[in-house]
């Protein structure tokens, strides 16, 4: 065991930081849930990837820069506190390029990654239908194989980004008589393809952040198939442990959110200091925190030596999405009165983004598997109790 | 950066699992509650042939001169089977402060705590009571800002009851004319790192006994059928066990960070030690909570087994500082001007 980073680590954390100074927007963007905001992300993906930093894990070959783990988490820690950009692409370069590389032909790896890493194709995720929530295997939309072409009929929904997306990932039924997880199929879509129609639903904040997705005779060209038909279900879990794993929700998001909570807790003492519970959720903050950091490091440590990530990856969504919703509900607490007033509101002076952050951290809980599959999987497959 | 340990202090770890879960049943256990010193000499002596008493004693002194990371996991299963004889104060919190005492005292004390010839017990003023100093052969006493060197005669014990039988207290008065062998400054330096210890040795032991509850529950919601099932099928119960799961799961990497800390005396291991005691206590007490719970009635007899965890993991949150002293620890740290926090300040 040795707690501390290497030269080479320090020299690697050295350069992001100059670079992000140097490149990274001196203004926030406009959020991606709008057309003009998402159009800036979708530049600003241009630019991390011509710095070759916008998939550092990816191999070189690829514009990545072939990270290990440790190196990803310091990108982020740095990413994080330059305030950076957040990822549009993420379902592209964080869940489905990770699942290309693994199951994709070398003709598919060519077309599709490039194009994601330079923000040309951003991509949206569909799985969910209407009837098929946290019962995934319950899908219903069908491909049906004509020739070289998939007719895909049904509908998808909570599709995130797909508002502005170019592509979706999606899992359609392939065989009619197949029942659950069998005769599903991986299908990469174009969302321009005659006969989609994309819905958009605005989410808590009245912003179209997600879309429900209407496919009608959709014709797609089967070498856009990932893995083998009725495959799907294999591939689609590969894609949900990558989502569940390392890369998505890095600790220096919520030590950055514990930062700030500090300093707001600092600005706001004489008024806060009168709920004792609210120095309290303080120092959870940090405490949680810090022990997401040091768990991830951990892991992260076990991998690079060989080691395998179990069933205990299941408990790093509810760790940090109920850490999110704690560290924002405090904040809430903190801003009293003025915690309802959005932020462009006249008295709205010194409320940030907790706002913002507090309907986002609602969601936390529930997307990727609700909190309550995630018990259930710990339950059966980390302490083997009886299903 | 490499936050593992290895495959020796794993195997090691492996072989000291397995011979406690053979050897320190819960029958031997309720045994020793019913002896006149609930300890067990037959018992100490193996431990001493595993080579634990002596892990942390330099290998001048007959020991294999290993730190607290090596310890921490054995500290682990020692809270897994509720060891009672006193090797995590003697092994991660005595033998270091002797070394750090030094002199002749270190040099007559350290062989015979490593053969396990002689049992050491540190005793803060903090802890308000002295565990196990009946059966110390040096009693190391810190009072009223001075520490003592004391061996059986040279103090009185008198015993006061814990709700676990398995923990033996005591209010220790020292006989008058005892020579103080570290005061002032050097007294308070020796206390701090000795809390540091004593508080590593908790956490780690608290993990063992939150992963203890989960097995006994679910050994025992697998069994007990109501409704036609084992109530382990039923989601109100998992759910109670899966939060168990989560709270233990973050707990681990702080305790083996404050291990490196400790073993490294690093400047920031107050923290580091205050952050692994809160998470893994508070992990404990959740187990317990949870456990109880999905037990049922079981669970509130004295017949069944997980009363004897539930109540170690009571009273080591309360011990080596309680949950009040590590958060102002931790406050004190996050609330000052300049401290380092959020992305990257972890390993600063």
């Amino acid at each position: 065991m040795q707690l501390a980073f290497t030269e080479q680590q320090q020299a690697f954390r050295q350069e992001i930081r100059e670079w992000l100074a140097a490149n990274a927007p001196a203004e926030p963007l406009k959020t991606f849930d709008t057309e003009e905001g998402f159009q800036q992300h979708r530049e600003w993906e241009a630019v991390l990837n011509h710095g070759r930093w916008g998939m550092v894990t990816w191999p070189e070959a690829l514009g990545g820069r072939g990270c290990d783990l440790i190196e990803w988490l310091i990108f982020e820690e740095e990413y994080y506190r330059a305030r950076a950009p957040l990822r549009v692409n993420q379902n592209g370069i964080f869940l489905l390029g990770p699942t290309l590389m693994e199951y994709g032909t070398e003709e598919q790896k060519a077309r599709f990654l490039p194009a994601m890493a330079e923000g040309r194709d951003v991509w949206a995720q569909g799985w969910s239908e209407p009837g098929a929530g946290s019962d995934m295997a319950a899908i219903r939309s069908t491909a049906h194989l004509q020739g070289d072409k998939y007719i895909i009929n049904g509908q998808k929904t909570w599709s995130t980004r797909a508002v502005w997306a170019d592509w979706l990932f999606g899992m359609f039924r392939t065989d009619p008589g197949s029942e659950r997880h069998r005769g599903l199929t991986f299908i990469l879509v174009p969302l321009n393809t005659p006969g989609i129609t994309v819905r958009p639903i605005p989410q808590l904040d009245g912003l179209p952040g997600f879309a429900e997705i209407f496919f009608d005779n959709v014709e797609v060209d089967v070498s856009n198939r990932l893995g083998d038909d009725g495959a799907g279900w294999a591939v689609a879990m590969a894609t949900a442990g990558f989502e569940r794993g390392l890369m998505l929700r890095s600790p220096a998001r919520f030590q950055e959110t514990a930062r700030r909570l500090v300093e707001l807790y600092r600005e706001n003492e004489a008024t806060a200091s009168q709920d004792p519970h609210i120095r309290e959720a303080v120092i959870r903050a940090y405490l949680d925190a810090e022990s997401y950091c040091l768990s991830t490091y951990q892991t992260a440590c076990r991998l690079s030596q060989g080691g395998k990530i179990g069933a205990e990856s299941s408990t790093n969504k509810i760790f940090w999405s109920e850490l999110d919703q704690n560290m924002h509900a405090t904040a809430m607490s903190i801003l009293g009165a003025r915690a309802e007033l959005l932020p462009h509101a006249p008295a709205a002076k010194g409320v940030g983004s907790w706002l913002d952050g507090w309907l986002f951290s609602q969601s936390g809980p529930i997307y990727a598997g609700t909190n309550e599959i995630q018990r259930n999987i710990i339950a059966e497959r980390m302490l083997g109790m009886p299903r | 950066m490499d936050f593992t340990f290895s495959e020796d202090q794993l195997l090691f770890q492996d072989s000291v699992r397995g011979f406690l879960v053979n050897e320190i049943t819960p029958e031997r256990l309720r045994a020793g509650w019913d002896t006149d010193t609930g300890r067990d000499p037959a018992l100490w002596q193996q431990l001493a042939e595993m080579g634990l008493t002596g892990l942390t004693v330099p290998e001048e002194h007959g020991g294999l001169g290993m730190d607290a990371v090596d310890f921490v996991l054995l500290a682990q299963e020692c809270g897994y089977v509720a060891l009672p004889e006193p090797l995590v104060n003697h092994a991660l919190v005595a033998v270091p402060l002797l070394q750090d005492l030094g002199g002749e005292l270190a040099a007559h004390w350290l062989p015979l705590a490593a053969s396990g010839e002689a049992r050491v017990i540190v005793a803060l003023e903090q802890n308000l009571l002295a565990e196990d100093a009946h059966v110390a052969d040096l009693l190391l006493l810190e009072r009223g800002g001075e520490w003592f060197a004391l061996t059986q005669g040279q103090f009185s014990c008198e015993h006061s009851e814990s709700v676990d039988p398995g923990r033996r207290l005591f209010t220790v008065t020292v006989q008058a004319g005892a020579t103080p062998v570290a005061t002032g400054a050097a007294a308070a330096g020796l206390r701090a790192a000795s809390l540091n210890r004593g508080a590593l040795g908790c956490a780690a032991q608290a993990l063992g006994l939150a992963q203890r509850m989960i097995d006994l529950s679910v050994q025992y919601t697998a069994e007990r059928k109501q409704f036609g099932k084992p109530i382990g099928s039923f989601q109100a119960v998992k759910h109670h066990m899966a939060n168990v799961a989560v709270r233990l799961e973050y707990a681990k990497a702080p305790v083996h960070r404050a291990a490196f800390e400790v073993a490294e005396n690093a400047a920031g291991a107050s923290l580091a030690v205050a952050q692994a005691k809160l998470m893994a206590c508070e992990a404990a007490n959740l187990a317990a909570k949870n456990s109880i719970q999905v037990h049922g009635a079981m669970g509130y007899t004295w017949e069944v087994d997980l009363h004897i965890f539930m109540k170690k993991a009571w009273a080591l949150a309360n011990t080596w500082g309680d949950a009040g002293w590590h958060k102002q620890q931790v406050a004190t740290a996050i609330f000052a001007d300049g401290a380092a926090l959020g992305a990257g300040a972890t390993f600063q």
